[in-house]
């Protein structure tokens, strides 16, 4: 009698361990395992001695910090930074505003279509970003784009969509064009789960549908859009399919133009795993710091807001 | 042969990095106990190999006991990688498929095997420039040539007629021919400078005499921004910035149509270049011949080569011997040539099966050249050796990045020559090896 309930107590102490440890151990080999050898990686270096040439011609050392040292002071890497500063600046503000306002469109009373409409926005979603970025690199080059050739056959002149500033814009509708669909969602979602009752009462007091939507509907899913600004910013920060994509088709997309393209430049092409995985972690402390000082600041905001 | 893959990876970085190293290769290792004594695994990417692999193990591989399973990868970089991260963990293939450019990389690497004592007597079937590519110039061999891709020039008969051009015999003849066309057809071009072909610039530079990449004593000696060099990047820079050429890529659909559609009405290309105009230009059927690559000394043959791919032995390979037995097989043997030409569709670099067999009949676009490849096989005896080392990669990324650059801005080549032997000698010393100025 007396056994029976102490391993009942036994049981439900070690339940929660128990139910944990797949988890844990899945967190441990694909997660904590990988970034742990990167960061060793980093720290190494690859030493060759004379020409180089067959055995024992090449040591791996300690490296120290001259890894990370190199990848900061590499005028390359912060470049690359500088030219997705400009391409997020132009990406995120566009995309999440164009999925608010179809959100909002969508959430509009008395809409016809709204399953097909819905459904077509969130289409190019579903579209593999390399698949995307081809098929946008094709509308783009000058002798085969049906745009350009419209522009030319009523005589505009052509821009060259590939180059300068253009290449931004051209670069940047194909991540707005793949993820308005997305947070859209996103956002249309969390608008669904307003109570009626509130936009009841707020007709009931004469609010118009464009008010409804700016001092009710916005406010409510706030949360929302600081998700999606969140996924974004990591989004814009990891940038690679795209521009590696189009980049055979032009001269003025380097190999390295973005940070993640210059870390796949060191692994993959030059051969140089230490300096790309000391790369790799910079840009992830980036991403960590910057992702993380947004939330902070969103939520001190809300917070301020709250007790006003 | 030339491939273009677009590598692409949406992979998180940081765990492709670490995935890359910590886990390396499984498909090298395997090696199951099949009938013969010796079983071997072959990283190659041209198509239709293991079908000649086949033939192999169906006849002369089934008499040895060695069977060869053809395991096929993506040509390029990656590769490169790929067969060195594999290495690391010891468990790299027997034999593998490699671009001769990639062979000081992969020596320095330690991943290949000398086979000049199973394989060295097969010196005097392959052309000298290519032979020297396979033992870097020391008396090592460290694979066997398969094909090559001797560089030609390439026109559209039709249109040189329409224009009143002729074929240039000379790189002088050949700016003259693209100013006279400009002059006549503004809105054709002659042909386009690709900063995204490195290894069209490198034939190029091969031609013009230049060696990037030799060594003396105990360092590595970069000459890339050197004399012959510059000679090259000078005569298409200025092409490029007079207007005369275009500067776009190659290998793009706009160049496709370019093509396809005549207005670009030449190309400096490889003994390839039939297969690719067969997909890129597919209205121009019979209207392509091929002539010599211009000269930069009248009268003289001498020209480069653009891709070319090579048969090695790793070290960790269980069973040398038999390794280098099938590669010397595969690419000496009239019936496994016979059977690369004809499933692979590759240039042998074997000088006696460049002629004959199924290279006795001219590529499709070439119809009215009936001795196209024996034209050819005349054009590939003057391949200039070339010298490679052991961060090429390197220096090709420089290539495009510094070159597309000065193609776009129609500038001068000087600098991003410049830069490109900057960068290649700077790789160098950082990995600690001997470098001499």
């Amino acid at each position: 009698m007396t056994r029976t309930p102490r391993r009942k107590a036994y049981g439900v102490k070690s339940a929660p361990y128990v139910f944990l440890v797949p988890a844990t151990v899945l967190f441990l080999l694909f997660f904590a395992l990988p970034i742990g050898y990167a960061v060793h990686l980093s720290f190494r270096r690859t030493e060759v001695k004379g020409l180089g040439l067959g055995k024992g011609a090449r040591e791996e050392i300690w490296a120290g910090l001259s890894n990370y040292t190199d990848a900061l002071s590499d005028s390359e890497l912060l470049h690359g930074a500088l030219r997705i500063l400009g391409y997020g600046a132009i990406v995120v503000p566009v995309m999440l505003g164009l999925a608010l306002l179809f959100a909002l469109l969508l959430d509009t009373d008395g809409l016809r279509l709204r399953g097909f409409s819905r459904l077509a926005i969130f289409l190019p979603y579903a579209i593999p970003g390399v698949i995307a970025a081809l098929m946008w690199g094709f509308l783009y080059l000058p002798d085969v784009s049906p745009f350009l050739y419209v522009l030319d056959a009523v005589g505009l002149p052509q821009p060259d969509l590939l180059d300068g500033g253009p290449l931004y814009l051209s670069l940047a509708n194909i991540a707005v064009w793949g993820g308005t669909g997305f947070n859209m969602i996103v956002i249309y979602t969390s608008l669904r789960a307003i109570p009626a009752e509130i936009f009841e009462a707020a007709r009931l007091d004469g609010c118009s549908q464009l008010q409804i939507a700016l001092r009710i509907k916005i406010p409510m899913v706030a949360p929302s859009l600081i998700l999606t600004f969140f996924f974004s910013i990591i989004a814009t920060l990891q940038v690679f399919s795209e521009p590696t994509t189009l980049k055979p088709l032009t001269n003025s997309l380097s190999t390295t133009w973005s940070p993640l393209m210059k870390v796949y430049q060191d692994a993959f092409v030059n051969n140089d795993i230490h300096a790309a995985a000391a790369q790799a972690v910079i840009i992830a402390l980036a991403t960590l710091a910057l992702s993380f000082g947004f939330l902070r600041a969103a939520n001190s905001r809300t917070k301020r807001g709250d007790s006003r | 042969m030339k491939y273009r893959t677009v590598a692409v990876s949406t992979a998180a970085a940081l765990a492709a990095t670490a995935l890359l190293s910590g886990c390396g290769s499984d498909d090298g290792g395997d090696e199951p106990a099949a009938s013969g004594p010796a079983s071997l695994t072959y990283w190659a990417w041209a198509p239709g190999l293991d079908k000649v692999a086949d033939i192999w193990n169906k006849g002369p591989g089934k008499e040895a006991g060695i069977t060869v399973t053809v395991k096929k990868q993506a040509s390029g970089d990656d590769l490169v990688t790929k067969i060195i991260t594999a290495a690391k963990a010891g468990k790299a293939p027997d034999l593998v498929q490699a671009e001769y450019q990639a062979l000081p990389t992969l020596v320095s690497n330690d991943v290949l095997a000398d086979i000049s004592e199973e394989a060295g007597d097969t010196k005097s079937q392959f052309a000298d420039g290519i032979w020297q590519q396979a033992t870097l110039g020391s008396d090592a061999l460290y694979a066997l040539p398969q094909d090559s891709g001797p560089l030609m020039f390439y026109y559209r008969q039709d249109l040189f007629q329409q224009y009143g051009l002729t074929v240039p015999t000379t790189w002088d003849e050949f700016a003259e021919t693209a100013r006279e066309l400009k002059k006549k057809a503004p809105d054709k071009d002659l042909t386009t400078f690709s900063s995204n072909d490195s290894g069209l610039f490198a034939g190029l530079a091969q031609q013009a005499g230049a060696k990037w990449w030799t060594t003396g004593g105990d360092t590595w000696k970069v000459a890339i921004d050197d004399p012959a060099t510059r000679k090259v990047a000078d005569f298409w820079g200025g092409l490029v910035k007079e207007g005369a050429i275009d500067n776009q890529p190659m290998y793009t659909p706009a160049w496709n149509k370019a093509l396809n559609t005549g207005k670009q009405v030449a190309w400096v290309s490889a003994v390839w270049a039939p297969g690719t105009l067969t997909t890129a230009a597919p209205e121009t059927k019979g209207k392509w011949a091929m002539a010599p690559l211009p000269q930069w000394t009248a009268g003289e043959s001498v020209t480069g080569s653009w891709g070319g791919s090579s048969t090695a032995v790793t070290n960790d390979s269980s069973n040398k011997k038999a390794a280098a037995t099938f590669a010397k097989w595969l690419n000496t043997d009239p019936t496994a040539l016979a059977a690369l030409v004809k499933e692979g569709g590759i240039y042998p670099a074997a000088t006696a099966a460049q002629t004959g067999g199924a290279l006795s009949k001219a590529p499709d676009y070439f119809s009215g050249q009936p001795d196209f490849y024996t034209e050819a096989a005349k054009i590939a005896q003057g391949t200039a050796p070339a010298a490679w080392g052991p961060n090429v990669n390197v220096a090709y990324s420089a290539f495009k990045d510094n070159f597309a650059e000065a193609a776009k801005n129609r500038a001068d080549f000087g600098p991003a020559l410049t830069a490109m032997q900057d960068a290649t000698v700077a790789d160098l010393k950082k990995q600690g090896f001997g470098v001499s100025e």
